[in-house]
């Protein structure tokens, strides 16, 4: 590089000479963090130019204003937290549920030709259905409480991981089992050595779409038949027209799901580093 | 005296209307090497499944040391062509794998995969990943795995099948310095015809439509290696070069001998 080779009278004692690249490309990640700012912005000018009434969009200030009001005083008896946690809480419990009972029956799917036979059509019968479809039956079933809300969510969450772990547990590679049989393994030692470690990255991906249904059916479910939880919160503000609670929800619920897809994926990278590597 | 002894083998796939093996009769016995050599469609694999345990023959009798063989189990080692190895466990792990099944204690267990290790010269890669490894780096695992176990025979599906010329050489020199020095009986499909000329201290020929033997060979080309004499050296003698050449020959005439359809 030409500028290197020069005498570095012209540059500073302090700076170091640095490459000079004629222009960064930016990265992708770069991009949508532009794109988010410029969104912000647009809502930004909008609301400070006062063309669109607050009753429809409320200024980014004033929803952060009411977030601030909502994490200390609260908003229908609970604060933001309290909101939060109550959807957390549900979808925590369902998600628990299901992960321990979709991967014992995934795996029975995959690995046993009975098993699969009673349970798939089930599983397919039901898993098509919006769970929104089926709620009011279980509100019949359950009642109003937690347990029917927790329960729609377990199975809007369990269909897609049952179904990714059988799938896992099919795609195993044959030579991988056999190997493991003529290294002695039982039946029990071939699933728990074997199999199970071998569906585990299709098993998250089923947890990961699971959690996005899931979530989303949550939130759903809570804007019916709640009184507490983000769901209720954006509903009951609907209700009395404070919209800055409403997009102040929708962000947050915006952001739990962001959260959980970029965590899950994390944990994937932790768990499975070596799903994509050639082997 | 025969340790590994097929009689009267054949095999078919459920539902194909021709076998795939027909009426097959091998021995193997503590010191021998023996390689099934054949085109693909031979039913060499098919052989080495029915021998491991992982299908059952259509008529016959396979025994180990007198007891009739019934599916896969711990006395014959299987090395594969693809590793087959378990990701998510590193290398001493792999390796030890077969004894931990076997409920072999931790510290028993990885000193035993370790004098492994360095049995096919990977002693420094016990805390590797196997992704890690190159195809034969991969293929030694493989073999120290298979090892680790201390099955009654070895059983070798194409194992340097998947590898490039330079490394399956040494892979072929290394197998014979273990199989020397461990003294296991290995039972060899490849079809490749130097490869299984310089290994074999006996060469079965396959040939398709059915799979039948249709040549058996006692050579001691291994065993020359084994005395110290080079593999180049070997595979360059005029006798090594014409046994090479009548198994090539063999094999062709058993190719165009056979109905055209079965090469597909």
């Amino acid at each position: 590089m030409s500028s290197l080779d020069l005498p570095v009278v012209a540059t500073p004692a302090t700076s170091p000479p640095t490459p000079t690249r004629p222009r960064r490309s930016l990265s992708t990640r770069g991009i949508s963090s532009l794109t988010l700012l410029g969104l912000l912005l647009v809502w930004w000018a909008v609301t400070a130019a006062e063309w669109v009434e607050p009753l429809f969009l409320p200024s980014p200030e004033a929803v952060l204003g009411k977030a601030w009001l909502l994490l200390t005083q609260g908003y229908m008896d609970a604060t933001l937290w309290q909101h939060l946690g109550a959807s957390l809480g549900r979808i925590g419990l369902a998600l628990g549920a299901a992960v321990l009972t979709a991967i014992p029956v995934g795996i029975a799917i995959g690995y046993n030709r009975i098993a699969r036979g009673i349970l798939d059509p089930l599983i397919e019968f039901y898993r098509p259905i919006p769970p929104l479809a089926y709620l009011p039956l279980i509100v019949i079933w359950c009642g109003i409480g937690e347990l029917s809300k927790v329960l729609l969510i377990y199975l809007a969450i369990f269909a897609p991981i049952a179904i990714a772990t059988a799938t896992g547990v099919r795609t195993v590679d044959p030579a991988r089992v056999r190997a493991a049989q003529s290294l002695g393994a039982s039946r029990w030692q071939l699933i728990r050595h074997v199999i199970l470690p071998s569906a585990l990255p299709d098993i998250l991906t089923g947890v990961r779409i699971g959690l996005g249904v899931g979530w989303s059916t949550l939130v759903a479910a809570e804007l019916i038949a709640a009184t507490s939880g983000l769901g209720f919160m954006v509903q009951s503000a609907a209700q009395f027209l404070v919209t800055d609670v409403v997009v102040l929800g929708i962000l947050v619920i915006a952001l739990i799901a962001f959260a959980l897809e970029m965590s899950l994926r994390a944990l994937q990278r932790k768990l499975v580093p070596w799903h994509g590597q050639s082997h | 005296m025969a340790l590994l002894e097929l009689e009267r083998i054949s095999a078919q796939y459920p539902g194909a209307a021709d076998p795939v093996l027909a009426d097959i009769n091998l021995s193997l016995g503590p010191q021998q090497l023996l390689v099934a050599l054949g085109p693909s469609g031979s039913g060499k694999t098919s052989l080495l499944n029915l021998i491991a345990g992982f299908v059952a023959p259509s008529a016959g009798r396979i025994t180990l040391d007198g007891v009739p063989v019934q599916g896969p189990s711990a006395e014959r080692g299987v090395v594969f062509q693809d590793d087959a190895l378990l990701p998510w466990q590193d290398v001493l792990a792999n390796v030890a794998f077969g004894l931990e099944l076997a409920g072999v204690a931790r510290e028993p267990r990885e000193r035993k995969a370790r004098e492994m290790l360095a049995l096919v010269d990977l002693a420094d890669f016990a805390a590797r990943r196997v992704w890690q490894l190159s195809g034969g780096q991969k293929q030694r695992v493989g073999l120290a795995r298979a090892l680790a176990a201390d099955p009654r025979v070895l059983l070798m599906d194409e194992p340097f099948g998947a590898l490039d010329a330079f490394t399956r050489e040494q892979m072929q020199e290394l197998l014979l310095q273990v199989w020397q020095r461990t003294a296991k009986p290995v039972f060899l499909i490849t079809h490749d015809i130097e490869e299984a000329v310089f290994l074999a201290t006996d060469l079965v020929l396959l040939a398709p439509n059915p799979g039948q033997i249709v040549e058996r060979l006692q050579l001691d080309f291994g065993q020359r290696y084994a005395a110290g004499e080079s593999a180049r050296a070997i595979k360059s003698d005029p006798r090594f070069i014409e046994t090479r050449e009548h198994v090539l020959a063999r094999v062709f005439s058993q190719r165009s001998a056979a109905p055209r359809q079965g090469y597909a």
